[in-house]
């Protein structure tokens, strides 16, 4: 840079702001000197306090006067980006900053447009020192943490301890007012403090971290919540550390349960994993398979029973299929579903409604028995809908391969198990409901549930029962 | 049971709301508290970027204090946590609660405001009434300013919907799954046709009252941070071409500000039709690529399409944008000082910042592979696929290991929540 001469024949000034964050007053003396055409390598700046001053001396014994503007200077040229971009880059705790701002508007004199060149060298660092002061200001929006106090009046009054990287405390009081307009509040940082009344803001000098409430009784709910929300199953550290940076975490409340939270995820997930088990395994490619498949299954608790498996049995191309809800104790003992009470009761139906049983594979919606022991007796148990659900796969796999076109449902159990929604049969009955692979599902009650209805009320369902046998039969026929 | 406490059932409902991937505070309208009807100011801001206020050791911001007002549900949705026939603790929240703790926590600016979802209880009507008056109370009693999104029940009265978008930011409705088939199977009690009808319902409105309020200052606002919804995924058989396309009719259809991926996670006490093998939790961050490339750099769907392999899924080692370049190499190298900016945007490496910059740049002067270096994050990346004034990657293009050179050893990692 050549020196343009005139101001003070090579003499160096030096230029003391009276705080650091003081941009405009920055402003002024840069206008001043580049009015007087003083170049950058000869003015230093200085923040209060500093002791990197190398003329500091110098400009004692000077005793700082600035050079006067030319009377004939020309307007200072500074764009608005320049301007946006100084703004915040003066706020950098840089020592140089004040400097680099200084040589940019040297330079914008002579090439009024460098600052859309993003790639020059110098602008790039003022964007860059910028950038990290806008981002030190967001941090700040985000991890200032209030604490609640009552204050001698009974009011309440909300008390931030906040440690900042730049000098952004004045700059981002605006934020905190808008936002928090109806509270009275506190920021106190090392460099300086700011409160709020709710009508009037005020700075105080800088404080200590012990002038700060020690706790507050809504951290520990804040603290559960955090926990609570966090999905251990999707650990990612890096991703939590880009943004909130291990010297946040001091003045966070909840970063204290990071550590534990951490450790245990892996176990966490590894046992959500572990409960949620089925065993991996290929598709059945034929009944007899299926058959040993299931005799081997142990998804589900019910197979810890010592109850053996009962498979399904008719011709392995059947039209029809019949589903119940789990082999019985006959059945357990014999080995073939619907041979007991109720498998003699649907007998009696199929064969009134004219449906051949032998042409029907018969099946159930859970391929082991479940009870309870009473004494010598084993009493049935209803089969959870996650049992069922566990079970499905089997089903799915048996109507693979057998494909009925019409599968006709026995009570709520077998209709979950093909819809995988609990439906209530009275609803459901009485009409074809299209399955996934094109069969038609017909809904109608166990006969079991006849077993325990006497008079007037078994006649009328038992009525019911024929209807919707006589309903499937047609269809049959129809098909 | 014994009574519960409130810390047991905030335990209780956040962690049955922490599977929906929604966490955004941005782009609603702005507001602050300063002044207004009671002289001494409310309580909240929203001023145009969202906050994050921590982050979750999972990566994810946490930005609002995301619950249920209760996790009944006699819905039975195989992979909700939530559903009917899972064996989880259940709690529930009143509105005066949920109002209460929401002014705590903001005040303590732990939050940048509420999302409130809810398992149905009773009816979807009653459910959706209970929400509406959780923002009814925090807006109208506490003039709370602050960001509210709310899940809204299809199945619920249009006109409770109307009313929950004049109270909150955001409204969403979730499809859930990007297949028919899908939500059949595993949403048994939900309809596509259904959610569809309230998406355009609530979208339809979101434009009325910004028109009114273009004419008329004080129109009402509804829902000024638009509507957004999630998807599944990895709980079908749906490929990602397929997803692209369908959140591609999403975003076109219902005018939908942001479509979340979540990548189906394991649940305690999981429902056994769901598939045995979890999604990798990469391919989520792949799909949110995908549809970043659509919404900032003039992507078709068929074009991210296009970048997956022969299965419909993209590549999990390398980003779709350089799949995309790999695969249609004959557009490279981009002559970095005369290429179009829409051009410029498919070079793998260039962010719409650093296209921004070069193009300013570009007005005063040449540039030179250096000055590229100083406004991108990775030259290496960039470098095989541009030209500039002392350089043209002779060859490179044509290498057959160029995909070995450009995919990253280590995993990168997800962006955001």
């Amino acid at each position: 840079m050549t020196a343009m001469g005139k101001a003070g024949f090579g003499a160096h000034y030096a230029v003391h702001l009276p705080a650091p964050d003081d941009f405009e007053f920055w402003r002024a003396r840069a206008r001043a000197l580049v009015q007087a055409e003083v170049p950058p390598d000869r003015v230093s700046w200085v923040e209060p306090g500093a002791t990197g001053d190398l003329f500091a001396g110098g400009a004692a014994r000077g005793s700082a006067r600035l050079p006067q503007p030319l009377a004939d200077a020309p307007p200072v040229r500074a764009s608005q980006r320049f301007l946006a971009i100084a703004r915040s880059a003066a706020l950098n705790r840089d020592p140089a900053r004040f400097a680099l701002l200084y040589q940019v508007l040297w330079r914008l004199q002579r090439q009024p447009r460098l600052m859309e060149d993003s790639a020059d060298p110098e602008v790039r660092r003022l964007e860059q020192l910028a950038k990290a002061v806008r981002r030190d200001a967001h941090k700040m929006h985000a991890f200032v943490r209030f604490r609640e106090v009552e204050e001698a009046d009974g009011t309440a009054h909300f008390v931030a301890w906040f440690e900042p990287d730049h000098h952004i405390l004045r700059a981002e009081a605006g934020f905190f007012m808008r936002r928090f307009a109806n509270m009275r509040w506190s920021i106190l940082t090392p460099r300086g403090s700011i409160h709020w009344d709710g009508e009037t803001m005020r700075e105080g000098p800088p404080a200590r971290r012990e002038d700060a409430p020690g706790d507050d009784p809504v951290e520990a709910l804040w603290r559960s919540y955090y926990a609570s929300i966090f999905n251990p199953a999707r650990l990612k550290v890096g991703a939590m550390l880009s943004e909130m940076p291990r010297k946040y975490w001091k003045n966070l409340p909840e970063a204290a349960l990071i550590p534990g939270l951490v450790a245990t995820a892996q176990a966490r997930a590894a046992a959500m994993v572990a409960a949620g088990t089925r065993s991996e395994r290929p598709r059945p490619s034929s009944l007899a398979e299926l058959a040993q498949g299931i005799a081997a299954c142990r998804d589900c608790p019910i197979a810890a029973c010592g109850t053996r498996a009962v498979a399904g049995e008719g011709p392995p191309r059947a039209r029809l299929m019949i589903l119940g809800e789990q082999p019985g104790d006959q059945e357990d003992i014999a080995g073939r579903p619907f041979v007991g009470p109720a498998g003699q009761l649907l007998d009696q139906y199929l064969e009134a409604a004219g449906i051949a049983r032998g042409a029907a594979y018969v099946t159930n919606a859970v391929k082991h028995f479940k009870f309870v022991a009473r004494g010598r007796q084993r009493l049935h148990q209803s089969p959870t809908a996650k049992e069922i659900d566990t079970c499905r796969w089997w089903l799915e796999a048996e109507r693979a391969l057998v494909r009925p076109r019409i599968v006709l449902a026995l009570g709520a159990s077998a209709a979950r198990a093909l819809l995988g929604k609990t439906v209530s049969v009275t609803r459901a009955r009485g009409r074809a409901i299209a399955l996934e692979d094109g069969a038609e599902l017909w809904v109608t009650l166990h006969p079991s549930y006849l077993l325990r209805l006497e008079g007037e009320a078994r006649a009328r369902q038992a009525a019911l029962f024929a209807q919707d046998l006589a309903l499937v039969r047609a269809r049959l026929e129809a098909a | 049971m014994a009574q519960q406490t409130l810390r047991q059932r905030l335990e209780i409902l956040a962690d049955a709301a922490k599977y929906d991937a929604s966490c955004a505070s941005s782009g609603t309208a702005r507001k602050h508290s300063l002044g207004g009807l009671k002289g001494r100011g409310g309580i909240g801001s929203t001023e145009g970027m969202g906050i994050c206020h921590a982050y979750a050791p999972d990566g994810r911001c946490i930005s609002l204090l995301k619950i249920l007002l209760t996790n009944h549900c006699i819905f039975d949705c195989h992979y909700c946590i939530n559903r009917k026939s899972a064996n989880t603790p259940r709690a529930r929240f009143t509105p005066p609660e949920v109002v209460a703790l929401t002014l705590d926590f903001y005040r303590r600016n732990y939050i940048e405001g509420l999302f409130l979802s809810s398992g149905i209880v009773k009816s979807a009507d009653h459910t959706m009434e209970q929400l509406v008056e959780v923002a009814r109370s925090l807006r109208e009693e506490h003039d709370f300013r602050g960001y509210i999104h709310l899940k809204t029940i299809p199945e619920a009265d249009p006109e409770l919907i109307h009313q929950a978008g004049l109270y909150a930011d955001r409204l969403s409705i979730n499809v859930e799954l990007p297949t028919r088939a899908g939500l059949a199977r595993l949403a048994p009690d939900k309809n596509e046709a259904r959610i569809e009808q309230a998406m355009a319902h609530t979208g339809t409105r979101i434009t009325e009252a910004r028109e009114a309020r273009r004419r008329f200052r004080h129109a009402p606002r509804f829902a000024p941070a638009g509507q957004s919804t999630q998807m599944i995924i990895g709980a079908d058989g749906a490929s990602d071409a397929a997803i692209i396309g369908k959140a591609r009719r999403l975003y076109d259809n219902f005018g939908l500000r942001r479509v979340y991926y979540s990548a189906f996670s394991p649940i305690p006490d999981a429902s056994a039709v769901l598939p045995l093998q979890r999604p990798p939790l990469l391919r989520e961050h792949r799909l949110y690529q995908s549809d970043w490339l659509m919404r900032f750099y003039g992507f078709a769907p068929e074009e991210v399409a296009a970048a997956a392999g022969a299965d419909g899924n993209l590549p999990l080692d390398i980003d779709p944008k350089l799949a995309w370049a790999l695969q249609f190499r004959a557009h490279f190298p981009v002559d970095i000082n005369r290429a179009p900016r829409e051009m410029l945007l498919r070079v793998p490496g260039l962010g719409t910042r650093a296209v921004a910059r070069i193009l300013s740049v570009r007005r005063h002067r040449r540039l030179r592979l250096e000055d590229v270096a100083r406004l991108t994050t990775s030259l290496a990346k960039v470098r095989p696929f541009i030209a500039t004034s002392d350089w043209r990657p002779t060859m490179l293009t044509d290498r057959a290991d160029l995909r070995q050179l450009l995919t990253p050893r280590a995993q990168q990692l997800e962006l955001f929540g």
